[in-house]
């Protein structure tokens, strides 16, 4: 393999992407054009950006891996990350963008009125920022090898320094048209090469059907547990995505929350696009690289592929613009995530000792210089399920916070925060283990890796209980709130005061000083 | 006891319209900014006419989509079916599921905002 090719191609996506961040920069002036845009981004562009911003390194490369892997049972990823959409579309799209919340702790603090609730949600936040990030930064290291042969921390700390410089100069307004532009980098990265391989396989008449035929891969649920697996699987994607930090963040830049709404069907529309090409990459492996899986490479199946396939000057073509897709989705993924991490650090922790932006830019930094560390340190794990990982933890925290907050008057303060920490507790402890390596026999393995079918149902059971417990204690506005959530913007109704600028104690947002 | 006295006796009293002029000055709006029990009834309307529909729709996700691992674990012979060489699962979740999610998701905006158009003529536009 010629690395040149491979070379050029990530340094062309991330001078783009510096680039486009650049252009950006000169509409960036105050604090909330940092985080969010200041709403003034058309509903295309939106779109694009919220799925550019969503298919991660796991969707570009993780599902192809799984695919070519385990077969069938892979196939509830990217449906789960997609319909993750849908129930998102179905109870918190048009609601969340009402609130007027930039992050999950906005949204907890605005709704059971607590300050420690608040904190909860926001060291949450950042807890599933790192375990989402982390394996961003694993397939970023992974990508490069692959393609220029560099040792694997090379690319973990060059997504690190583009994402850091984007976010640290321009914050989410640059963000937004980046991840717009990387929306549609992804697609293309995928779709032409395909063509290719499928012409070429079937100009070589078919080979390789036999290796397709095989009962445990070809067949769903074949595996030991494989029904809890499955269903687990189905319950964290599902619940998870309304619970991502980086994916809440995103509906405020909508107008309202019927633009919010149509976002979203818009953006389930461009992921049902993309999400139909990576499975079609696991099933080609399957036929052409069907080594790696004994060697335990799968990951990098999309990659391997073109030089598999096709060979010469083409193939090397391809390899280099799929890496380039495949750096896109880190680059894309990893900033919204930085965002978002960011402004929860700076506005909950930095925000008494330094003004919005300066905090924000310092907490940008300590972001991405401990999700390093951490990649370093983190045992390999496939990306796929490192990242279905953080979507547990998600499913377990603030799809609960979410759902009660939204549509149950009853949901207090106290019991809100109990169902975060037993919910927290409980998935970040399967997690944790499942990522340094701790395996256990039977039931209890399966459970270990896949918590959601365990965690969520208990999470939403201890803040249903808590909260009837502590009835008393339901927050003074909530009537407002319930207002604010669910009224059409354009009746006039007293919707409270709540302001997330000035949630927060002594948060400054002095425009002057900015930039 | 005459006839003619029981038409006077009938005679019609009419004042003025006291409660049309005060439903007039407390609109729905101002009943739910004040938080009264008519406003939170119809506030509490709303809410419930959309978690009814969100659920509806959840529900029929669950009933398609959700129940397939339980079909295709209970009734193994259906995921050995080839459809034009590919078999059936391998259809169902690696194409036919994202158009269906794409049509209900649709669908259910089209519900959802007919549902607040609802809520904004009986509150009363500006």
């Amino acid at each position: 393999m010629i690395p040149v090719a491979g070379v050029v191609a990530v340094l062309l996506v991330a001078a783009a992407t510096l680039a486009i961040g650049a252009f950006g920069l000169r509409v960036a002036r105050t604090t909330s054009d940092f985080y969010v845009a200041s709403r003034a981004v058309g509903s295309v562009a939106n779109a694009s950006a919220i799925s550019g911003e969503y298919l991660s390194a796991a969707s570009f490369l993780g599902v192809a891996g799984l695919v070519l892997a385990r077969g069938a049972d892979s196939l509830w990823y990217p449906v789960g990350w997609t319909a993750g959409y849908l129930i998102l579309l179905l109870f918190v799209a048009a609601p969340l963008r009402r609130s007027g919340a930039y992050t999950l702790p906005d949204f907890a603090h605005l709704r059971v009125e607590s300050l420690p609730t608040r904190r909860t949600a926001s060291a949450l936040v950042v807890l599933i920022g790192f375990f989402y990030l982390i394996p961003q930064f694993q397939g970023a290291g992974l990508t490069l090898t692959a393609l220029t042969g560099a040792p694997s921390w090379v690319g973990a700390a060059v997504v690190a320094v583009v994402v850091l410089l984007n976010v640290v100069a321009g914050g989410m307004r640059s963000i937004t048209l980046v991840q717009a532009f990387q929306y549609w980098l992804k697609l293309v990265a995928l779709l032409v090469p395909v063509c290719f391989f499928l012409l070429v396989w079937q100009g070589q008449g078919s080979p390789g059907a036999g290796r397709l035929d095989v009962t445990d891969w070809v067949e769903p649920l074949t595996g030991p547990h494989a029904l809890y697996l499955t269903y687990s699987l189905i319950l964290a994607t599902f619940l998870g995505t309304m619970g991502l930090p980086h994916v809440v963040v995103r509906f405020y830049t909508n107008r309202d929350g019927r633009a919010a709404r149509r976002t979203t069907v818009a953006v389930l529309g461009l992921l049902s696009c993309f999400y139909l090409l990576p499975p079609l990459y696991g099933v080609l492996g399957r036929v052409y690289a069907f080594d790696l899986v004994r060697t335990g490479r799968t990951d990098s199946v999309v990659l391997e592929l073109p030089s598999r396939v096709i060979g010469g000057p083409l193939g090397d073509f391809f390899t280099a613009v799929l890496g380039a897709g495949a750096f896109a989705a880190f680059l894309s993924t990893s900033s919204g995530l930085m965002v978002s991490v960011a402004g929860v650090v700076s506005q909950d922790l930095l925000s008494h000792r330094l003004d919005g932006v300066t905090a924000f830019r310092v907490a940008g930094t300590l972001a991405a210089v401990v999700t390093l560390g951490l990649t370093l340190a983190a045992s390999g794990l496939a990306v796929a399920h490192a990242v279905e990982l953080a979507f547990a933890v998600a499913a377990s925290t603030f799809c609960p916070l979410l759902l009660l907050g939204i549509w149950w008057r009853g949901l207090t303060a106290p019991g809100a925060m109990a169902g975060l920490i037993a919910g927290g507790a409980t998935s970040v402890a399967a997690v944790g283990a499942t990522m340094f390596g701790v395996s256990a026999p039977g039931f209890l393995g399966a459970a270990l890796s896949q918590p959601a079918a365990l965690t969520v149902p208990l999470s939403f059971a201890v803040m249903l209980v808590g909260s009837r417990l502590t009835r008393a204690q339901l927050p003074r506005h909530l009537s407002q709130t319930m207002v604010r959530l669910h009224a059409p913007e354009q009746l006039h109704l007293d919707r409270g005061s709540y302001h997330p600028e000035r949630a927060t104690v002594r948060r400054g947002n002095r425009p002057s000083t900015a930039v | 006891m005459s006839d003619a006295t029981e038409p006077a006796r009938r005679q019609r009293v009419t004042g003025p319209r006291r409660t049309a002029g005060r439903s007039r000055n407390m609109s729905i709006r101002s009943e739910i900014d004040a938080r009264t029990p008519l406003g939170e009834v119809y506030m509490q309307s709303l809410v419930r006419t959309q978690l009814r529909l969100a659920v509806g729709v959840a529900l029929l996700v669950l009933c398609t989509l959700g129940t397939l691992p339980l079909l295709f674990w209970a009734f193994p012979a259906i995921t050995r079916v080839q459809v034009l060489g590919v078999p059936l699962p391998w259809l169902v979740l690696g194409l036919a599921a994202y158009p269906f999610l794409v049509a209900v998701g649709h669908f259910y905006v089209g519900r959802a905002e007919r549902n607040e158009r609802a809520f904004t003529d009986l509150v009363g536009p500006e």
